[in-house]
């Protein structure tokens, strides 16, 4: 690959204290210099048009990937080239497929599929427990060897107090967290949307926030005494966030997750614009204003550590039911950027520089996995963000398997313009065609 | 009037007087020594039941024949539906046929949205799963119009399982939209959370709540409300929250009690109360068809410009 | 707005066909009236008064609601459909003579859904038709028995009946 130098980019890169223009000088996949008014020297000049931004490759800490067993909803394939589109020069995949990554087979066979499909990194999750049953302790070390970063039963919590001690003592011996799904699950029942106003004069079934908070209390507790890192995904609830707040004040290794829905979408999307939509059924579900504001809130003050998507592809057929019967979840990889500019940056929530804290150099410092950073010789992951640049979600048109977003047709302002893994360019957006990556 | 009635949510206050208004006429036909009018001839209405029901399917079934339409009962088994087709598929299929109306009973909420978003065909609910049962409402307001000659300023009280409730969550939405004023009671275990904010008074004390009441609207509590420890029995339910002949001397004098059945005599309501002098339960069920003939009636006309697309967006 | 009948002459038209309904139909026990909603109604009380008053015989008066018997109900995809009253006829037709009233005969179609909705209340003897208009114009071969006055009119054109008991006041008006 020959050398290039991105010129003239805002380049945002908070672990390097760097934020204004500098040219960035990519050699042999790794960036070779950051800096002001780089020389060509025989490299190829890519121009980087006025006001848009260089940054670390973003990273999705919890994608659905649905390989192996699930390759009707997405596949590595397609759900990595939806991450590039989406600006994700990584992801990290979690266990629940079919058979459930508990063993280094699986993820061989993830890590192959992503090899194959050569576009985004692909950290693969590996199960706490066999089968994801919540009994007995998966073969930790042999899915680290393999190549997962972190343990999880994401799709339901870990049942057991005593399986969640274990699991923070043993998996903290090889230096990875438990990402945790908090759920209560007799407090969760068969609910199906946040337990309120809305669920009741629907006539759904609800799902009250404390059955998140009541099981991040309880890891934040283990966490506290096994010294293991504990991070809670998808957060949703105002409570879940106090909790947080309460244990990093105490000192627990407790980091946190929040997803692009819950802190742009309340449970008023259930009656409306189209009732009962089974694209905002998902789980944890959709809460009140107060608990979204609270999610805005934490991501400022610093309280949440990421922005990750919880990408749950669904089949169309899947999602063309009753609201009972639909499986929970919705696409987030393309739809990510956009919306955390529009609500986010643009409104003054958090500066550009937490973006890229929130969506790449937290998520790599939690999954002590590379990137996060642009420092010399290190793989050349970039993403090239559009901040001011219209954007009109369309469903149709994803990289995604899946269709299943409540945000078609939507109207934001901020895009990806192109993305880079290991230096090769992977995505370049369509409409920007005067872009020459 | 819309393409669909799927809520009372989605009638205006005079829509809803439309309704009975015209409900009063067709009462008299079910008078007549030939109880029927042309007014449907040639429309084809087909029942979509997914849950049992006896009450609802027949007189809606009645309804559809005094109004000389072309009525099809189709009664899906519950515990097949998980193996059969999709009710997305099954309403493709009726639609195939080009039926005028589908009057669909299921037991998931919003299950006659996604019908009404699939289908040309006019949609009427008649009860999903805990959401609305609209026509239930509208032939209990039709029942206490009856008696009272109006709805505004009245008071009413609800008691019951207000959680799994359709038939609560309709009558509120109508009660409050004609200015009546409503109570709803139960254990706060079956009190749907924030429904407070549908303009009525929770109470958790039934003396309470019926005291000066011009009317008691009792609701139906199952068997199976035990399990997930909502009651702990229904000997205690009965004790704390059944309609006894002395709690109903709290209520007006000229109170009226209603039940939208199936009724558990000596759960939610004596025996005593329920065949006793306040009763309009029976009244309730003759009601019924006449007010569905209306909303069969006034649906089958043309419909408002504009609601065709919203029914499709 | 032209007036072609003021209270004046609807009070001598309902007169006259009062005593032509008198002549008419020996054995006024076997007659009852039954109106068209919804100006039908007024005319068949006060037909029903007039009777009285010359011969002291009660005659009773219904009021037939034709909509739910319209032939043109749902033949527009917009619009509310008509407003439905209700219809009493608090005797049985069963061998009556049947005068049945309305305002304005015009395609005949009303009288027809009239005809349709009759019949089903019972079998009566006989049906006459009574108008106080009859402005032409017939889809169906239809003819009034009696009628007040008959006003050759443009299809274009509509005539407005008036009547004290619902309008405030006595007048037939010819628009268009």
């Amino acid at each position: 690959m020959p050398k290039r130098l991105l010129k003239g980019g805002r380049v945002v890169d908070p672990v390097n204290g760097r934020d204004g223009v500098f040219d960035v000088l990519i050699e042999d996949g790794r960036i070779a210099r950051v800096g002001r008014d780089l020389a060509a020297d025989g490299a190829l000049v890519v121009e980087i048009p006025a006001g848009c931004v260089v940054c670390p490759g973003l990273i999705d800490m919890h994608v659905h990937l649905r390989e192996p067993g699930q390759e009707h909803k997405e596949t590595v394939a397609t759900g990595t080239a939806a991450a590039v589109a989406g600006g994700f020069t990584a992801v990290a995949c979690m266990p629940n497929t079919s058979p459930v990554n508990d063993n280094a087979g699986v993820t061989g066979y993830i890590l192959q599929k992503a090899a194959e499909a050569h576009l985004a990194r692909v950290y693969p999750i590996g199960a706490v427990s066999r089968g994801q049953m919540g009994e007995q302790l998966a073969d930790i070390a042999e899915l680290k060897q393999a190549g997962c970063v972190a343990v999880t039963d994401d799709g339901r919590p870990v049942a057991t107090a005593l399986l969640m001690r274990r699991v923070l003592e043993y998996a903290g011996m090889f230096g990875m967290p438990v990402i945790e799904h908090c759920e209560e699950q007799t407090l969760k029942g068969d609910g199906v949307a946040h337990e309120g106003f809305h669920a009741s004069t629907l006539g759904l079934r609800g799902i009250p926030g404390e059955a998140e908070s009541i099981m991040a209390l309880r890891d934040i507790s283990l966490a506290r005494l096994t010294g293991g890192a504990v991070h809670i995904a998808h957060m949703s609830a105002r409570q879940t966030l106090e909790a947080v707040r309460d244990g990093k004040a105490r000192g627990a290794r407790v980091t946190c997750e929040v997803t692009p829905h819950h802190f742009v979408l309340t449970d008023e999307m259930l009656g409306a614009p189209v009732p009962y939509d089974t694209n905002v059924k998902m789980n944890p579900p959709l809460r009140e204003a107060a608990d979204r504001d609270a999610m805005r809130q934490g991501l400022a003050d610093g309280s949440i550590d990421a922005i990750a998507t919880d990408h749950a592809p669904h089949h169309y057929d899947e999602k063309h039911v009753e609201f009972d019967h639909a499986p929970f979840g919705i696409t987030g990889l393309e739809t990510a950027v956009s919306l955390s500019f529009d609500r986010l940056v643009h409104p003054g929530v958090i500066t550009l520089a937490r973006l890229v804290e929130l969506l790449s150099v937290n998520p790599a410092r939690i999954l002590r996995v590379p990137g996060g950073s642009l420092a010399d010789h290190t793989p050349a992951d970039i993403t090239i963000l559009a901040p001011d640049r219209a954007v009109t979600v369309s469903a149709r048109t994803m990289r995604s398997k899946a269709r299943n977003t409540p945000f078609d047709g939507w109207k934001l302002r901020g895009a990806v313009a192109a993305t880079i893994v290991g230096g090769r360019t992977v995505y370049v957006n369509p409409e920007m065609a005067n872009l020459r990556i | 009037m819309k393409k669909d009635l799927l809520g009372i949510a989605d009638l205006s206050g005079e829509e809803i007087y439309r309704i009975l208004d015209t409900a009063d006429a067709m009462r008299e036909i079910g008078e007549r020594p030939i109880k029927k009018v042309p007014t449907l001839r040639g429309k084809t209405i087909v029942n979509l039941f997914y849950e049992p029901s006896t009450r609802t399917r027949t007189s809606f079934e009645i309804a559809e024949k005094r109004l000389s339409a072309d009525t099809l009962n189709i009664a899906v088994a519950s515990s097949s539906v998980q193996k059969g087709e999709t009710l997305a598929d099954t309403a493709m299929n009726l639609e195939a046929m080009a039926p005028d109306m589908i009057v669909l009973r299921h037991a998931c909420s919003g299950a006659c949205h996604l019908l009404a978003r699939i289908c040309r065909s006019r949609i009427i609910n008649a009860g999903d799963g805990m959401h609305e049962h609209p026509t239930q409402a509208l032939l209990d307001a039709f029942t206490i119009r009856q008696h009272k000659q109006r709805l505004a300023g009245l008071k009413i009280a609800i008691v019951g399982d207000l959680l799994h409730s359709r038939v609560l969550r309709s009558n509120v939405l109508l009660l409050t939209k004609l200015g009546a004023e409503v109570c709803v009671c139960g254990p706060p275990t079956l009190v749907p959370p924030g429904i407070e904010r549908l303009g009525v008074r929770v109470s958790i004390a039934v003396d309470e709540a019926v005291a000066g009441a011009d009317v008691i609207m009792m609701l139906r509590i199952q068997q199976e409300r035990m399990r997930g420890a909502f009651v702990p029995s229904l000997r205690e339910y009965f004790h704390v929250f059944g309609m006894t002949a002395e709690r109903v001397k709290r209520a007006k004098p000229d109170v009226i009690i209603m039940h939208p059945g199936p009724m558990n005599r000596g759960v939610e309501i004596a025996s005593d109360v329920a065949d006793g002098p306040y009763s309009v339960i029976l009244e309730q069920v003759a009601n019924g068809v006449a007010v569905r003939m209306a909303v069969l009636y006034l649906l089958a006309g043309g419909v408002e410009e504009g609601s065709h697309a919203e029914a499709a967006a | 707005m032209p007036v072609v009948m003021d209270a004046v002459r609807v009070a001598r038209s309902l007169a006259r066909i009062a005593h032509e309904i008198l002549e008419r139909n020996r054995g006024l026990e076997e007659i009852a009236l039954v109106g068209i909603r919804s100006r039908g109604v007024p005319l068949a009380r006060r037909l029903a008064a007039i009777v009285k008053e010359i011969s002291g015989h009660e005659v009773p008066a219904g009021a037939l609601d034709i909509t739910l018997y319209r032939d043109d109900l749902m033949r527009h995809a917009i619009g509310a459909q008509p407003l439905v009253r209700s219809t009493d006829i608090p005797f049985s037709i069963d061998d009556k003579r049947i005068l049945l009233v309305d305002d304005v005969l015009y395609t005949g179609r009303t009288i027809r859904a009239a005809l349709d909705a009759l019949i089903e209340f019972g079998r009566p003897k006989s049906i006459q038709l009574v108008v106080l208009v009859d402005r032409g114009h017939r889809e169906l071969p239809i003819k009034a028995d009696y009628i007040g006055k008959n006003l050759p009119t443009s299809p274009s054109e509509s005539v407005q009946v008036h009547l004290t008991e619902l309008d405030g006041r006595d007048e037939v008006e010819i628009e268009g």
